[in-house]
């Protein structure tokens, strides 16, 4: 579903050309659920813009449900779903409900397939009291929850996470983890989510991927991920250890 | 995609309804700024008869004219400015990821109908002219060719301004040089210039055909500068050429985004 052949980014700063990403080569299948972990600046959100076609790669190749993301990105853009933690991509001073409408026209789904699903993700998420509140009166967790439905109305084969849980409370962020294991599980939606929570990771991910440095530092299961480190117990631990290790 | 853009408008519309205020003051103001270039010519001509060698009704003809299209393009492309904030605040990204061109959204974001009002008020100017001017009717057919031919060349130019955007992050004022700069330049006869800024104007940026080369022709004169008479009739071809430059830049511009760190 998602292809990656030794993909390459890097940007001029000034004089200098920074690497955010080198190298870079994997596969995640269709109904996978893959975390992909890395420090600040390690080239996570490098990659993530690059699946979307946000960013075009300055060397390798890739390829998303069978599509070349820099090229093909409006076509891409209906059979994939993006959330930004940090950034809404509703409509601010609009109520729910017509940002939703509007995907519904830009991405052409109709009616019934529409009402069903949105009936579906309302009740899943919770989002019946606040459908009719402006975007910019919601909360971090409520508006996290639209953006989540939003992303996921056009029913997409893909849902790319860019910390999707960054500012939530503990409830919150239970709430969304439960709802992105079951599209995962019941639709077989394949995700791929970056994140710092390590609790998202140990509750989500069947696989791992780590990168450093623009690299791929570890591409595995979660339990092959806690072999690195003898004898550290937490995951914590063990990820603190693999991100100072490789920094070298 | 026009059906697309209409939805954005509306949506838009809808969003803006949430500060009243703002939109009834826009309103106004848009008007009152409108208001003063009309004021302008008229006040010159209370002083002469005629500018450059144009009566105040063909000054107006032309005014009125290169306004329509500005007014046009100022109301359903001009929104593309705001993509210096977009991508230095990264937002730009949310843009992207929709099934939508960028160009549609971006020229339809934040849209503010506010703007419609001078539209209105520059065809009332062109209306006034045509109907106080003897044209010969045989040549009207280029009235609306060139209102058009303008569109499409002061769309290219917001276009161009907002590719530009990409490399010059820091300086959406230089496009604004280009799309406002022609609109004054267009107000007037091209021939109270100085030739060579005319001929810079003709033959390198085609902005003479947006009110001159045709309005000379709809007014049945010969150029001041002694071009030839076919002249008069390129401007679809010089508005589709820059059009299509201006597409390759805005594809070109779309490439090369960085989009900001997270």
């Amino acid at each position: 579903m998602i292809e990656l052949d030794r993909v390459g980014r890097s940007f001029k700063v000034k004089r200098n050309v920074v690497h955010a990403v080198q190298d870079l080569s994997f596969t995640v299948s269709a109904g996978e659920f893959v975390g992909y972990l890395g420090p600040n600046g390690a080239g996570k959100s490098t990659t993530i813009k690059m699946l979307c076609g946000i960013l075009t790669p300055t060397s390798g190749k890739v390829r998303v449900a069978g599509l070349d993301p820099s090229r093909r990105r409006t076509a891409l853009a209906r059979r994939i779903g993006v959330v930004f933690g940090q950034r809404t991509t509703l409509w601010w001073d609009l109520p729910l409900t017509d940002s939703f409408q509007l995907i519904r026209h830009l991405y052409r789904v109709d009616r019934a397939s529409f009402r069903t699903r949105l009936d579906e993700l309302a009740e899943t998420l919770d989002l019946g009291g606040f459908l009719r509140t402006p975007v910019r009166q919601l909360s971090l967790g409520q508006r996290m929850r639209g953006d989540l439905a939003a992303a996921l109305l056009h029913a997409p084969e893909v849902l790319v996470l860019d910390e999707p849980t960054i500012g939530l409370d503990v409830v919150s962020k239970a709430g969304i983890r439960a709802f992105l294991r079951r599209v995962n599980t019941e639709q077989g939606t394949t995700v791929l989510l970056t994140t710092h929570d390590l609790g998202d990771i140990e509750r989500l991910c069947r696989r791992v991927m780590v990168i450093d440095h623009g690299r791929l530092g570890f591409d595995g299961t979660l339990d092959d991920l806690m072999a690195t480190a003898p004898g550290r117990s937490s995951l914590e631990d063990v990820v603190t250890h693999l991100y100072t290790g490789t920094t070298s | 995609m026009v059906r697309t853009y209409f939805l954005l408008l509306w949506t838009w519309t809808r969003a803006a309804a949430a500060y009243p205020a703002s939109f009834a003051l826009m309103t106004l103001l848009g008007f009152v700024t409108a208001g003063i270039d009309v004021a302008v010519i008229l006040i010159v001509f209370a002083n002469t008869t005629t500018l450059a060698g144009f009566s105040r009704e063909e000054v107006l003809f032309l005014y009125g004219a290169a306004s329509l299209s500005f007014t046009i393009c100022d109301t359903f492309v001009s929104n593309i400015d705001r993509i210096s904030q977009h991508i230095k605040a990264g937002t730009l990204d949310t843009f992207l990821i929709r099934p939508v061109g960028a160009w549609i959204q971006l020229t339809a974001d934040r849209f503010n109908a506010n703007r419609v009002g001078r539209i209105i008020q520059s065809a009332l100017v062109l209306g006034y002219a045509i109907a106080a001017l003897d044209l010969d009717w045989r040549r009207a057919w280029m009235i609306p060719v060139m209102v058009v031919t303008g569109v499409v060349i002061f769309a290219a130019l917001w276009t161009f301004g907002g590719a530009m955007q990409f490399v010059l992050t820091d300086a959406p004022e230089v496009a604004n040089a280009f799309t406002y700069g022609t609109q004054q330049l267009s107000q007037y006869p091209f021939s109270i210039y100085a030739r060579d800024l005319v001929k810079g104007v003709t033959y390198v940026l085609p902005l003479a055909f947006i009110n001159w080369q045709p309005g000379l022709y709809a007014l049945s004169r010969d150029d001041p500068f002694g071009t030839p008479e076919f002249m008069r009739f390129l401007g679809p071809a010089a508005a589709l050429v820059l059009a299509l430059l201006a597409a390759l830049a805005w594809r070109q511009g779309i490439r090369h985004y960085r989009s900001t760190g997270s």
